[in-house]
This record gives structure tokens, sequence and C-alpha cells, in this order.
């Protein structure tokens, strides 16, 4: 056996989805070939669920000695393996590095964690997700066995009630209350559901946690089964997830085959099943009647409450439905109490959240924070502010139908109700940050055009006034918006909020309300003075050669619908009723002559 | 009892009630698109919300139940705006050729794009595209009119019973359809034309020869002679012709008829319909009698067989196209009169 110089005895590789679409998979293999060439037996390689940095993705982390790599390629492996297990020497360039001074930081001295504080992603790349020892050594069923054994359902239904902890999926209504409607609910047979449809665009905070940390999601549903009094439930992901979904099968028999899950848990007399249903990728299914007509195998359409799920659910039973990452969130209530959780956040919306940030920022991720912080505390220290020398301009909350919040409001605390008092909301975390790139209008734009696809038809103001909305704002981006279409919006907006059937129409606005309410000036920009201001509206663009023009015909050339005419040594001239403004010419341009405005 | 108040009047209503009921009692008329009383409330087009004077939010009344000291504005500057907007953009996504739809005077987009005093043309856009057909003999869909408020499709499922229909697509381009867009034979069709009823615009529709529009025609409640059922239907009479029916709620039928009652009145006015007795003389051939002249000669005849074979001789057999009164004389006639209990009826088959 070789001589391991390095501190090493663990190297944790991310193995979540983005770090996966990096090669993580071959990474893994690559580190297992090389140690077992070197004869390495001592260093264990774990595959580990998101780390949450995954812009700086593939991620490696070495433990004891605590060595943090990012963007690591399959062909670094041999390397680190030789020079840092091997020799002792750490390999510099692929260290993750401070932005400022260029010295190599651990994983918890980077900014990016600094602010953070985890717990419901606590065991999310710490632990191999695919091995239920790894989940049982980090406190993993301690909390089902601490109900179990020592609680009454009541008690644990007054813990989690106590803590204060509010529904992460979206809509923040406290869960212990519909914990405790359930458990009042006539009816002898009950189920408890876990909302996994992760729909929002570019949010993957459910979809981490099941990859991660799967059985912290079925210790919890058995919590709730045995505190409401369901001895069945399911948990309802979306099929787009193939990897949380074989996670969470491999979860589900090793629970099984311990005994965590099935008759008579832990000699409690208890007795809990689980089984996996797939969404089909509609949005709408994350809205609770439509998740359960879906789990019943009807059409994913929201049904009329009351009654409410608690009362009369799936199958017509009372049932309990929680998001992923509400249920990633029991374990730690119960083992810990309440009060230790409402001391993290405000008093009204205590605890941490999750948040998949993304967008023009540097730092691009999962983070979890305790509710409270700061809009800017997020953007600039946790995401390490706006790259490429361009400023903020607006923050996406709340997912596709979350409003943007402006610069004014940047010092926004992050809750329930302050997030919902400026025309955004908490929605299920996704945090998109827009810098003075964006055009607004294209945003809500945007946004109305995934909403038009997701609206379900079942109601006439969000199956028609959706369409309608997106109509409006294509006239405005392509130049041909009136005041009327402005007034317009404005009506639909009211409309379609107040009318809508479900949650889905009734929020679907919000982009639209808050660009309209914050920048309006770009509204009117592209209305009165056919102008975008951003730049970004492609038929709002205009291409002028300057005179900087040494007249190269570089562009002539480069331009593929022959709308330039000049000599060669003269300034060119752009014919604006052939230019497609596909920009063709701007990058062909050696001397910069060509503007875009 | 509980008190309520609807546009700052007040009323004690039943606990229990939709505000939608609570109005209806109390005479004030709320639009509705997708309701049917005899239909579980759907709430999906929300023509029928009202405001909440406290909060001012606005509630859809055919599925929020009445709650105690409610304050209800039903025709308030909100709702009336609200309504107006709706409508509207439910009209840009309709064939408006009202000038030339049969539905023209009896539609309820029509009648309300009038009370709400709706700019027609305010929205403009794309409309949606329908594959759609709905092939057979009785009735058609013109999609372009649909308003998908879905009440064919549960009035064929909870109260038809053959769920024919389904809402098919997603988002604006759902329409009505039957499952998958089989054939409306496969999909269990039974062409009852419930759907053909309930719809409240001009999308289904019955194939007919004879056009007609709401105002040229008189409809005349009667009970319809098909069977013992006793449905009650309206003939819509236009130039003493009978060219349509309409169910109407009778006590058995509940606004419900089945294919003969809706569509099988042809033969009223059918060159072929016997209008006389016919009587074989002589010469072979089938004679107008007068009914005296027919009843005499059964009358006879029947003596003449009780008298040389026995009464157990004849039988009697009645049909369900009568009534029960009429079966019932019938029994009598044949166990009183012939002397028999021979006697059955087509409908024991």
């Amino acid at each position: 056996m070789r001589d391991v110089k390095s501190g090493c005895t663990r190297v944790l590789v991310c193995a979540g989805t983005c770090c996966v679409s990096g090669k993580a998979f071959v990474i893994i293999e690559n580190f297992e070939k090389e140690l077992a060439a070197a004869g390495i037996l001592d260093i264990k390689v774990v595959k580990t669920g998101c780390f949450g940095l995954c812009s700086e993705g593939p991620i490696v982390l070495t433990q004891p000695d605590d060595y943090f790599y990012a963007k690591v390629s399959p062909q670094d492996v041999k390397e680190i393996v030789e020079e840092h297990f091997m020799q002792g020497r750490p390999v510099q360039r692929l260290l993750y590095k401070d932005a400022s001074n260029g010295e190599a930081l651990s994983l918890l001295e980077a900014d990016f964690y600094k602010k953070q504080h985890k717990v419901a992603l606590a065991r999310c790349g710490v632990i191999d997700p695919e091995k239920i020892d790894d989940f049982i050594e980090q406190d993993g069923f301690k909390a089902l066995e601490k109900a179990l054994l020592t609680m009454t359902p009541g008690q644990v239904v007054e813990e989690i009630k106590n803590s204060g902890l509010r529904g992460r999926g979206g809509a923040g209504f406290p869960s212990g209350k519909k914990w405790e409607f359930t458990k009042n609910a006539a009816g002898e047979k009950k189920y408890v559901v876990c909302n996994g449809d992760e729909g929002d665009p570019g949010a993957f905070m459910d979809e981490s946690i099941l990859e991660g940390d799967p059985l912290s999601v079925v210790e919890a549903m058995a919590i709730a089964g045995y505190a409401i009094g369901a001895n069945e439930g399911y948990i309802y992901v979306r099929a787009e997830y193939p990897l949380a979904i074989h996670r969470l099968k491999i979860a589900l028999a090793q629970a099984k085959e311990r005994g965590f899950l099935g008759k008579n848990i832990l000699n409690s007399g208890f007795d809990f099943e689980l089984s996996i249903r797939y969404g089909a990728g509609a949005f709408v299914c994350g809205e609770e009647t439509a998740l359960i007509s879906s789990i019943e195998g009807r059409k994913g359409t929201p049904q009329l409450r009351p009654p409410y799920p608690a009362v009369k659910g799936l199958f017509g039973c009372p049932t309990l439905i929680n998001n992923v990452e509400t249920y990633a969130n029991i374990g730690k209530i119960i083992m810990m109490g309440a009060e230790w959780f409402k001391a993290m956040g405000t008093a009204g919306s205590p605890g941490t959240k999750v948040f998949a940030l993304a967008g023009n920022v540097k730092n691009i991720g999962l983070v979890e924070v305790p509710m409270g912080i700061t809009l800017r505390e997020i953007v600039y220290d946790i995401g390490q502010g706006i790259p490429d020398g361009r400023s903020f301009k607006a923050a996406q909350t709340g997912g596709p139908s979350g409003g943007c919040i402006p610069i004014e409001y940047i010092d926004t605390p992050i809750d329930y109700e302050s997030l919902g008092e400026i025309g955004s909301m908490m929605g299920s975390g996704g945090l998109i940050v827009m810098d003075d790139s964006k055009c607004m209008v294209g945003i809500a734009k945007f946004f109305m055009q995934f909403m038009v696809e997701e609206s379900c038809g079942k109601c006439a103001p969000c199956r028609l006034g959706l369409v309608r909305i997106y109509e409006a704002l294509a006239r405005i981006t392509d130049g041909n918006g009136t005041m009327e279409d402005l007034q317009e919006l404005e009506e639909l907006a009211e409309m379609v909020s107040s009318l809508s059937f479900c949650a889905l129409g009734q929020s679907a606005p919000n982009p639209l309300k808050t660009t309209l309410r914050y920048f309006k000036d770009e509204y009117l920009a592209h209305i009165n003075e056919k102008r975008c201001p951003a730049g970004e509206c492609e038929k709002l663009l205009n291409y002028e050669i300057t005179s900087l023009c040494i007249g190269c015909r570089k562009c002539l050339k480069a331009c593929p619908a022959a709308a330039i005419i000049g000599k060669v040594k003269e300034q060119h001239v752009i014919d604006k009723t052939k230019c497609i403004k596909c920009g063709a010419c701007i990058e062909s341009c050696a001397v910069k002559a060509i503007i875009r405005a | 009892m509980i008190n309520i108040y609807i546009n700052g009047q007040q009323r004690s209503i039943l606990p229990g009630k939709t505000i939608l009921e609570a109005c209806k009692e109390s005479g004030i008329h709320i639009p509705t698109f997708c309701y049917d009383e005899r239909l579980k409330p759907e709430g999906s087009c929300r023509i029928c919300v009202v405001e909440l004077e406290d909060s001012h939010k606005l509630l859809p009344a055919c599925t929020t139940e009445i709650a105690p000291e409610m304050r209800i504005a039903t025709h308030s500057p909100l709702v009336m705006r609200m309504r107006k907007h709706l409508l509207e953009i439910m009209l840009s996504n309709h064939d408006i050729s009202c000038l030339k739809c049969e539905r023209a005077g009896n539609c309820l987009l029509q009648d309300y794009a009038y009370e709400y005093d709706v700019d027609i043309e305010k929205y403009r856009g794309r409309t949606r595209e329908s594959a759609y057909l709905a092939e057979n003999k009785f009735f058609e869909l013109d999609q372009s009119k649909c308003i998908s408020c879905g009440k064919c499709a549960r009035i064929c499922s909870q109260l038809q019973g053959n769920n024919v229909w389904a809402i098919s697509n997603r988002g604006f381009e759902t329409e009505v359809s039957t499952p998958f867009g089989i054939d409306m034979e496969e999909a269990g069709c039974v062409h009852c034309g419930n759907c053909v009823s309930i719809c409240p615009v001009g999308a289904l529709k019955p194939k007919k020869e004879h056009k007609f529009r709401a105002w040229e025609i008189n409809e005349i409640q009667t009970t319809c002679s098909y069977c013992g059922v006793g449905c009650q239907m309206y003939l819509q009479v236009k130039d003493d012709k009978v060219v349509g029916v309409k169910p109407a709620y009778g006590k058995s039928n509940e606004g419900l008829l089945c294919v003969k009652g809706k569509f099988a009145f042809d033969f009223i006015n059918h060159p072929q319909r016997l209008t006389t007795p016919l009587l074989r003389l002589a010469d072979g051939e089938l004679h107008s009698v007068s009914w005296e002249e027919a009843l005499q000669l059964i009358a006879d005849k029947t003596q003449e067989i009780k008298n040389t074979y026995g009464a157990d001789a004849i039988m009697g057999l009645s049909s369900a196209r009568v009534t029960n009164e009429e079966n019932y004389l019938f029994m009598k006639y044949m166990r009183a009169v012939i002397g028999t209990n021979n006697l059955d009826h087509c409908a024991r088959l």
C-alpha cells in the first residue's frame, strides 16, 4: 500500500443534477479507479446530494482536511489523487478561491455559505443519499423514534403547531394547523401526501432535497402519518426528476428493509406505507386539489374548496398535503423542539427558507437562509453581486407568478408578509436576479408565456385572459403597442387575479402588475418612443453605422439580408427597410463603428 | 335562518344555501354560464362573482355558501366592471356572427353582452382552433361558438350517466370532445340531446329541417307520447308546424329527454303519417274509413270470436306509448268485458 500523505479519508463528490450534468458520475468512477490503481484503500468516495454552489460545479470536497475543489473535470481526478492524496499537495489550480484576494477557501469560509443556515438542507452534500446508514449516522430516524415511542399524536401536532412552521410550497399556511385539521377530521382512512411537483422554472429546492436527503422526507411523512392517524402516503414527484425518483425508490426500499416503513415500525404498533406517483409536468399540479386529482388518475385540474383536503381529499378521505421542504424541517423540529425552530427567522415566519438563486448573479445555486434576511444580503453577500460590471435592476421571487422587486425594495426582509406587501410572494423559493440589461416588459412577457402554457383551462379568466395579456405585451415589445394596450393590461391583470378559480390564475398577473408598478417608464418608452431602454427587444432596435466606419465591407458581407450598402473605403449605410436586426454586422465590425440603439 | 344583506336589503335565508340561491330566492338575477341547479356547482365560468362589501373581495355566487351577517353586493361598480371585461374576453374567442346564428335571441352570451354593455371587439387576438367534429345524426358542435362552460360534459356524466364528453386539451386550447376524440358511438352516445338542450350558446345545436329563431316560434307544453314516463316538453311551433322540442321541467323528467322525445318529432308532419283508420275491402286495397266504422268492425269481430271459440281465444297486448290510465282501462276491458286474462304489455318483454 502506498503512503497517503494528505489527511483525507473521505472525498465527497456532489451528485446533484447540475454536477451530474457536469459529469459527476464519471468523476466518481475515476476516483474509484485511480484510488484502486494507487492501492489507496482508506479513502472513501462518497456520492452526495447538492452542495448548493451550482455555478462552481462539479464540486469535490475532501474531509477532514477540508479542501474545496470547484469546476472539476473527470481528467482532473488523476492529478488530485496523485498530488493531493499521495503527495500531500492539494491541486492549487482547482481549489475554490476568494474572488477578492485569490486565496483558497474551505467550503464554510466561502462567502456563499457564510450567511446560510442549513436545516432542511442539513444533510445535503454531507451524506450519500443512496445509503441509509449514512442517514442514520446523521441522526436519521431519531425523530421518528422519539415521536413514536415517547410522544402521543397530539403532542406531535402540538410541537409542529408551536414551531410556527409555515408551508414552504408557496402559500405559507401554518403547517401545524393543517396537521391538526387532518387529525381532527372524521374518517377511518386518512392519507399523507408529499407535494414534490416543483414546477417553477429555475427552481430546484425540492429536487435537491429529494436527491440529497430523500429519507428526511420519508421520516417526516411517517411522523405525519402517526400524528394524524394515517397508514398510507404518496410522494407526488414530477417525472422530470429522474435522479430524485431513482433515489426515492432506493430510500423507500431501504427504509422498508430496515423496518422504518411497513408494519409495526420500531415495535410501536404503528404501520405506515409509502408509494411514489409521477407528475406529468403540469405546473398546476402543484396546486393541492389538482395534485389530488392527478394521483387519483384524473386530469390535473383544481377542484372546489371547501371541502379542503384536510376534510375530504385523496379518494374522498382526509388528507395531509405538505411540500417537500416543509417535510424536510419536521425531523429537526421534533428533535430540537419548537423553541429552537422559532429562534430562527422572524416572529411571523420562523425558520429558514431554501432559495434557488439564479439569473445575473455571480454565485448561482441553492441557498438556505434564515427568514427575515434581506434581498440585498442574498444578492450581494451570498450571491456576490452582479457579474460583468452591471448593476442590479430587479429580483423576481416566488417563481413565474411572483413579482419583480426593484432596487428600492432591496432591503425588504424576506418573509411571507413583507414580500406580499410589495406585490410579490415567497412562492416555493425561486429567486431570479436581473441586471440592467434586462427589459422588464420582456420579462413580464416571458413569464406570461409560461403561464399561458400552464393554465389548465378550467376557468374563463385564466384560460382567456392570460393569452390576451401575452398578446398585448407582445404588441408592446414588437413596437406596435398603444396606450390602449396599457389600459387593457391594467384591466386584464385586475380581472384575471380577482376572478380566477385557483392560485395559479390569481397570481399569474403578478410579474405584469409589479413591472407596471415599478417600471412603468419602460412600458411608456416602448409605446411612445418605440424604444427599448434595456436594448433587448429586437424589433425596437435600430442599427446604425457611424462615421468611424472605414469602408472595409466586412459588415456588408456578413449581412444575411443584404441590407448594407456602400463603397470600399466609404462609410456604409444600413437600409432599415431590409434590416432584420440580427446583429451580425456588429459582430463583424473590427472598428466598432456600428451601434445598436 | 341566518341574516344576510343583499345590496343593503336584509334577508333571512336558510343556512347552507349558496349566495346564488339566496339571490334567486330574493328575486335578484345573477348571470351564470356554467351553473345549472341540477348539476354539482363547478364555479368555472366566474361570471357570477359578487362583491363582499366589507372586504371588497370577489367571490363566485354559485359555489360560496352564505355566512351570518354577510354583506353582498351583486351589481356594484367593481362587479359590473369585472363581469364586463370577462364577457369581453369571452367574446374575443367567440364567433360573433350573431346575425346568422340560430341561437340569436336565445343565447346567454348575447343576453349578457347586451346587459353589460360590452365593447364587442375590445380585445383582439388569436382564436382557438379546434379540430374535433362531433359527427352524429342528430346534432352538431360548432367549436367556434363554444365558451367551454362544460355543462354538456357534466349533464352527460352526472344526469345521463354516459360520460360521452370530455374537456380535452389544456389552457387556451381547452375544448369539448369525446375522450381522445373517438367516435361518438364508441364513446357511448345515445343521442339523448340533453347536452344540446343545456348548451347556453350556439355551440351544440340540433340538425334540423326547419330553420327558426327564438322569436318566430310558440312553445306549447305537452307530455311526450313515446312512453309512459310522462316527460314534459315544449313543442316549438312555427307556422303551425312542430319544428323543435325543448325539455320542460316536469316532475318526472326535470328538464331531461331521451333521443325520441328530443329529436323524433318529424313524423308529425310526415306525408305518410296515418291520420284515419284504414280498412281492407273486397278489392284487396286499404281504404280510409271513419272511426265509427272501424270500431264497429272490431266490436263485431271480437263478439264473433268470443261466441264461437270462447273468451280465451282472444288476447290483448297494450302499448307503452299510452298512459297508465289508458293501460288500466284496457286491462279492465279485457278482463271484465271480454272476460279473459290473456293480457300483456310491450314494456314487459
